[in-house]
C-alpha cells in the first residue's frame, strides 16, 4: 500500500484497521463497564445493596483512570521516544490549575467572605482579579486554556531542551528542576494561586452541583473515554510513519539524523502532545478529588508517574495503564493498612522492577505466554 | 516650650544638688508614693535625672515591689533589711504598719526604662554596652539627660558611638529644629538600618505636612538616608558574597561526589542526597556516643565525626553499587529510578530509626559566634569552618586523583572506559572504589551540613537537583569545573536572592543554566578529545 492510497481510506478507518480486533473487543467491553455498568451500579442501585458501587470507589476509580491517562502520556515520550521525563506533574498540576480556576470562579457568592473573588484573594486583600484570571469565569475559556497553557509551556521548554540536545539523564533531571522551580513558585501567595492551600471547596460545574452523584459518574465516564480515545489515537500514531520513526529516534538517534530527519520537530511534538494529554487529565482529576495545591508539582510525584509506566511495562499502551491501576490501588491499600511500609514498598518496586523486570507485567507475561507455547 | 526648658533648668539643677549633697530629695522619693501615676512618673523622672546610686537603689527596689512608705518614712526592704530611701542608711528596725509603693504597668514600663538607664552609668562594662544595645531601639526624650551624663563619663570608644545615635535619636524627638537638625546630621554617619528607617519616618507625609515641619531637617535627612544606603550596600553586598561562598561550599561538597560518580559511570545517582543524610545521622550518632563515653571531650565529636561519617556513607555507597547499580549497566534512566527507589528506602529506614522529626547536633562551642569584620559585617564561624573545610577535602580530593593510582584509574575509565579496561585496568573494581569515594565525599558533605541545618529524614531531596546542576555546569570529570560551577551558582544565588527573594531566584537561576546549555552543552570546562555519542 502506497502512502497515496493510505491517505484516501478514510482515517476511521485506518485508525481501527491499526487496532486490530482482540483490542476493538475489550475497548467495547470497557466501554460497556464504564458507560453502562458503573453508572447504573451507582445510581440506580440503591445504598446498602451488595451490588451498589460507593462514592468512594467511583472516585478512587476515576482517579485511577486519570492517573492511566498520566501514564500512558509519559509513555509515549520514554517507552516510544526514549525521553524520560521526571516533571511530568507539572503539566498535570496545570491542567488541573487552568480547570480549578474555573471551577473557583464558579463558587460565586457562596465563598466563606460572599465576595466575587475566590477566598484566598479576600484573604490577601487583593480588590480585583489579576489579569491571568480573565476570561476564567467561562467554561469553553477554561477548557481551552487546559489544552493551550500547559502545551505552550512544554513547548517553548522543549523546542529549547531539544535544540541543543539535551538528552539522557541531563534531560530528566532538568525537568525535574522545571516541576521543582514551579512548585516553589505556585507555593507563594503572591503568585495568585492560592499558595500552599491551592484551591478547594469547589461548588458546581456547568451549573450542576460538583458533589451530585450524576455528576461524579459524569465525570467517571469523561476521564475513561478520554483514555478510551487516547490509546486507540496513539495506538494509530504509533503504528504510523511516525511512529516509527520516533521508534528510531529512540534507539539511534545519530543514524536517523544522518538519515535527513529533523528529529527536533518529532521529539518536540510528541513531547507537547504528552503535556497536553496530563493537562487533560489534571483537568479531569481536579473536580473529582476537589482539591489541588502544588504538592501536586513536587518532584517526587512525577517520579511517581515514571514507576507506573515501568510496572506495567514501556513501550506497550495497555501496560502504563495496568501499572497505574496496580501501584496506585497499592498505594491506597497500603496508606491506609501500613502507612509505615508504604515507601519502603515504593522504594522496592523501584528496584526490582529496574532490575529484573525491564519490561513490566506486560513483559512478565508475554515471555510467560512464550515459554507455554514453545 | 517655656515649661520645657523650665523643666530642663530644674533637672539640671536637681542634677547639681544631687552631685552637691549625697542623699536624695525627700519630696522627691514621697512623690513616687503618690496616688497618682503622672506624680510617680514625674518622681521616677526625676530620680533618673540625679543620676545618683541611691537613685539606682531606690528606682530598683521600686521595680521589684519592695518600696514601702510609713508615715513620713520611706524605706526599701533590701536583704531582709529595711534601708531608708533618702539617707540610704540601714534602719534598725523595719517600721510597722508600712504601705507597699503600687506599681501599675504603665509606671513599670517607665521604670524599666529608668532603669536601663541607669545601667548606662554601671562600672562594668559589658553591662553598660548592653544597655546602649539596647537603647538604639528605644529611647525617648526623657532619656537625653541620663545619656549626656553618660556620654561625658564614657571612655569606651564603641559605647561612646552607641550612646551617640542614642542621644542624636532622642534629640530627634526635641522641639527645637536646630538640636533635630544636629541630631539628623550625627544619625547620617550611623550603618544601621534602623537609623535609616527612623530618618525615613521624618520624611513621611501626614496628609499636607510632613512628619519633619523643618525643610531644612528633612533635606538633612534625606542626604543623611543616601550616606547610610550607600555604607548598607557595601555591607550587604560582603554579606550576600560570603553567604554565597558558604552556600557555594555546601554545593560543593555535595556536588563533588556527584561528578566524580557521573562522570566514571555515566549515572546520576539520586540517593546521592540520602548519603549526605547519612552523613549527618552519623555525625549525630557519633556525638552520642561522645555524650554518653567521653563527655570531657565531648565539643571535640564533630572532628571524631568526619572519618566515621566518611566510611559509613562510602561503606553505603559500595554496597549500592554491588547490589544495584552495577547491574544496571548501559541504563543510565532505569538507573535513576532505581536509585530513586534506594533513596525513597533510605528516608524511610531514617525515619523509622530516628523518628520523623528532625534530631538535634549541636554546634561545638569552638564554632559558634562569629568574626566581627566590618560595621553589620559578621561571618559566622561555622560557615567559616565550612568553607576551610571544603577547601580542605577539595585539596584531597584533588591530591587523591592526580597522585594516586586509584585516581590513575580513575581519570582513565571517565575518558575512555574500553580503552582503560584494554590496557588493564580492572575497570569493576574502579567502579566501585570511585563510587565509595563519590559516597563519603557525600557523608562528609552531611557532616558540614549537620552543622547548619535541620538533621531530619528529608534533608538530602533538597540537593540532588542543585548538585546536578553543579555538574552540568562544570562539565563531566573536571574538578575546576566543579569548583567554578559551586562557587558561581552559590554566589549567583545569593545575590538573586537579596534582589528578588528565594523563589524567584531559583527559577531566574535555572533559566540561566537552561540558556547556557544552550550555549555551552558539555558545561563550562568539557573534556577536549573526540567523542561519539552514544
Amino acid at each position: 500500500m502506497t502512502s497515496a492510497a493510505l491517505s484516501r481510506t478514510p482515517l476511521l478507518f485506518r485508525i481501527s484497521q491499526a487496532l486490530g480486533r482482540r483490542a476493538g473487543v475489550a475497548l467495547g467491553i470497557a466501554a460497556f463497564l464504564a458507560f453502562v455498568l458503573v453508572p447504573l451500579l451507582h445510581l440506580v442501585v440503591p445504598a446498602g445493596n451488595v451490588f451498589h458501587l460507593s462514592d468512594y470507589f467511583v472516585t478512587l476509580i476515576g482517579k485511577i483512570l486519570c492517573y492511566a491517562l498520566v501514564a500512558v502520556a509519559v509513555d509515549l515520550i520514554w517507552g516510544y521516544a526514549g525521553i524520560l521525563s521526571l516533571g511530568h506533574g507539572l503539566f498535570f498540576a496545570l491542567g488541573g490549575y487552568v480547570f480549578g480556576m474555573y471551577l473557583m470562579r464558579g463558587i460565586g457568592l457562596d465563598g466563606s467572605y460572599h465576595s466575587p473573588l475566590p477566598d484566598f484573594m479576600v484573604f490577601l486583600d487583593w480588590k480585583e482579579l489579576p489579569w491571568f484570571w480573565h476570561g476564567s469565569d467561562s467554561f469553553i475559556w477554561a477548557v481551552v486554556m487546559v489544552l493551550l497553557v500547559p502545551a505552550l509551556i512544554a513547548f517553548i521548554f522543549g523546542f529549547f531542551a531539544f535544540r541543543s540536545r539535551i538528552k539522557g539523564v541531563y534531560f530528566s533531571i532538568i525537568t525535574q528542576a522545571l516541576t521543582f522551580a514551579a512548585m516553589l513558585l505556585f507555593f507563594r501567595n503572591e503568585t495568585g494561586f492560592g499558595g500552599n492551600n491551592g484551591f478547594t471547596d469547589f461548588k458546581r460545574i456547568l451549573g450542576y452541583s460538583i458533589t451530585a452523584p450524576e455528576t461524579r459518574v459524569t465525570l467517571f465516564a469523561l476521564s475513561a473515554l478520554a483514555l478510551m480515545l487516547t490509546l486507540v489515537g496513539a495506538n494509530y500514531l504509533m503504528k504510523s510513519k511516525f511512529g516509527r520513526v520516533l521508534a528510531a529516534i529512540r534507539d539511534a538517534e545519530s543514524r536517523v539524523m544522518f538519515l535527513g530527519y529533523n528529529t527536533l520537530w518529532y521529539k518536540l511534538f510528541v513531547w507537547t502532545l504528552s503535556a497536553m494529554l496530563c493537562a487533560i487529565a489534571g483537568a479531569l482529576y481536579v473536580p473529582q478529588v476537589g482539591i489541588i495545591n502544588p504538592s501536586e508539582m513536587s518532584p517526587a510525584n512525577s517520579i511517581e508517574i515514571a514507576i507506573w509506566v515501568a510496572v506495567g511495562g514501556r513501550g506497550t499502551l495497555i501496560g502504563p495503564v495496568i501499572g497505574a491501576g496496580i501501584v496506585n490501588l497499592a498505594k491506597s491499600w497500603f496508606t491506609v493498612s501500613f502507612p509505615q511500609y508504604w515507601l519502603f514498598f515504593l522504594g522496592t518496586l523501584f528496584i526490582v522492577i529496574t532490575l529484573y523486570l525491564p519490561n513490566g507485567v506486560v513483559g512478565l507475561w508475554n515471555s510467560l505466554r512464550a515459554r507455554m507455547k514453545s | 516650650m517655656n515649661f520645657r526648658r523650665a523643666y530642663f533648668l530644674l533637672a539640671l539643677l536637681l542634677l547639681w544638688v544631687s552631685h552637691a549633697a549625697a542623699a536624695l530629695n525627700l519630696d522627691v522619693v514621697k512623690q513616687l508614693a503618690a496616688d497618682d501615676s503622672d506624680e510617680k512618673i514625674a518622681a521616677i523622672s526625676k530620680l533618673l535625672a540625679s543620676g545618683d546610686k541611691q537613685a539606682a537603689a531606690v528606682l530598683r527596689a521600686m521595680n521589684d515591689d519592695a518600696l514601702f512608705v510609713a508615715g513620713e518614712q520611706v524605706f526599701f526592704l533590701q536583704d531582709e533589711k529595711a534601708i531608708d530611701a533618702v539617707t540610704g542608711a540601714v534602719l534598725p528596725s523595719t517600721p510597722d504598719p508600712a504601705d507597699a509603693v503600687i506599681v501599675n504597668n504603665r509606671v513599670r514600663a517607665k521604670l524599666e526604662n529608668a532603669l536601663a538607664g541607669l545601667k548606662l552609668l554601671d562600672t562594668d562594662k559589658g553591662v553598660r554596652l548592653t544597655a546602649a544595645r539596647e537603647l538604639q531601639s528605644n529611647v525617648g526624650p526623657g532619656m537625653l539627660l541620663i545619656l549626656e551624663q553618660a556620654l561625658a563619663q564614657e571612655s569606651d570608644p564603641q559605647i561612646k558611638q552607641l550612646l551617640t545615635y542614642a542621644h542624636a535619636q532622642a534629640s530627634l524627638q526635641s522641639e527645637d529644629a536646630k538640636v533635630r537638625l544636629a541630631a539628623v546630621q550625627e544619625l547620617g554617619k550611623s550603618e544601621s538600618t534602623t537609623v535609616k528607617s527612623m530618618l525615613l519616618a521624618l520624611l513621611q507625609k501626614n496628609g499636607d505636612s510632613f512628619a519633619e515641619p523643618d525643610a531644612a531637617v528633612r533635606t538633612a535627612a534625606q542626604a543623611g538616608i543616601k550616606s547610610i544606603e550607600s555604607r548598607l550596600v557595601w555591607s550587604a553586598s560582603i554579606n550576600n558574597i560570603f553567604s554565597g561562598l558558604s552556600l557555594g561550599s555546601i554545593l560543593l561538597l555535595a556536588a563533588l561526589g556527584l561528578a566524580i560518580t557521573y562522570g566514571v559511570m555515566g549515572v546520576i545517582n539520586m540517593a546521592h542526597g540520602e548519603l549526605l543524610m547519612v552523613g549527618a545521622y552519623t555525625t549525630y550518632a557519633v556525638q552520642g556516643v561522645f555524650h554518653a563515653y567521653f563527655p570531657a571531650q565531648e565539643t571535640y565529636y564533630v572532628v571524631a565525626a568526619i572519618p566515621v561519617a566518611f566510611l559509613v556513607a562510602a561503606l553505603v555507597g559500595m554496597a549500592l553499587e554491588r547490589l544495584v547499580i552495577r547491574h544496571l549497566y548501559g541504563r543510565p534512566l532505569e538507573t535513576l529510578l532505581a536509585t530513586w527507589g534506594i533513596s525513597l528506602c533510605l528516608i524511610q529506614a531514617a525515619r523509622v530509626i530516628f523518628g520523623p522529626q528532625n534530631v538535634e547536633v549541636s554546634n561545638p562551642e569552638w564554632m559558634s559566634g562569629g568574626v566581627e569584620v566590618l560595621a553589620n559585617v559578621v561571618l559566622p564561624w561555622n560557615r567559616v569552618f565550612i568553607i576551610g573545610f571544603a577547601v580542605g577535602v577539595l585539596a584531597l580530593v584533588w591530591l587523591l586523583l592526580t597522585r594516586t593510582r586509584l585516581g590513575l584509574f580513575v581519570r582513565a575509565v571517565t575518558q575512555n572506559r574500553a580503552m582503560a579496561s584494554c590496557v588493564g585496568v580492572h575497570t569493576g573494581r574502579t567502579d566501585m572504589l570511585a563510587f565509595g569515594l563519590g559516597a563519603g565525599i557525600a557523608g562528609l558533605g552531611g557532616v558540614a551540613l549537620s552543622q547548619i541545618s535541620n538533621v531530619g529524614p528529608d534533608m538530602g531531596q533538597g540537593y540532588i537537583v542543585d548538585s546536578f546542576m553543579v555538574v552540568v555546569l562544570g562539565g563531566v570529570g573536571q574538578l575546576a569545573g566543579a569548583v567554578w560551577a559551586a562557587l558561581g551558582l552559590g554566589i549567583m544565588t545569593k545575590l538573586l536572592e537579596g534582589w528578588a527573594g528565594a523563589v524567584v531566584a531559583k527559577i531566574v537561576v535555572l533559566a540561566i543554566i537552561i540558556l547556557f546549555i544552550q550555549k555551552r552543552p558539555q558545561g563550562l570546562f568539557a573534556l577536549k578529545g573526540r567523542f561519539v555519542e552514544s
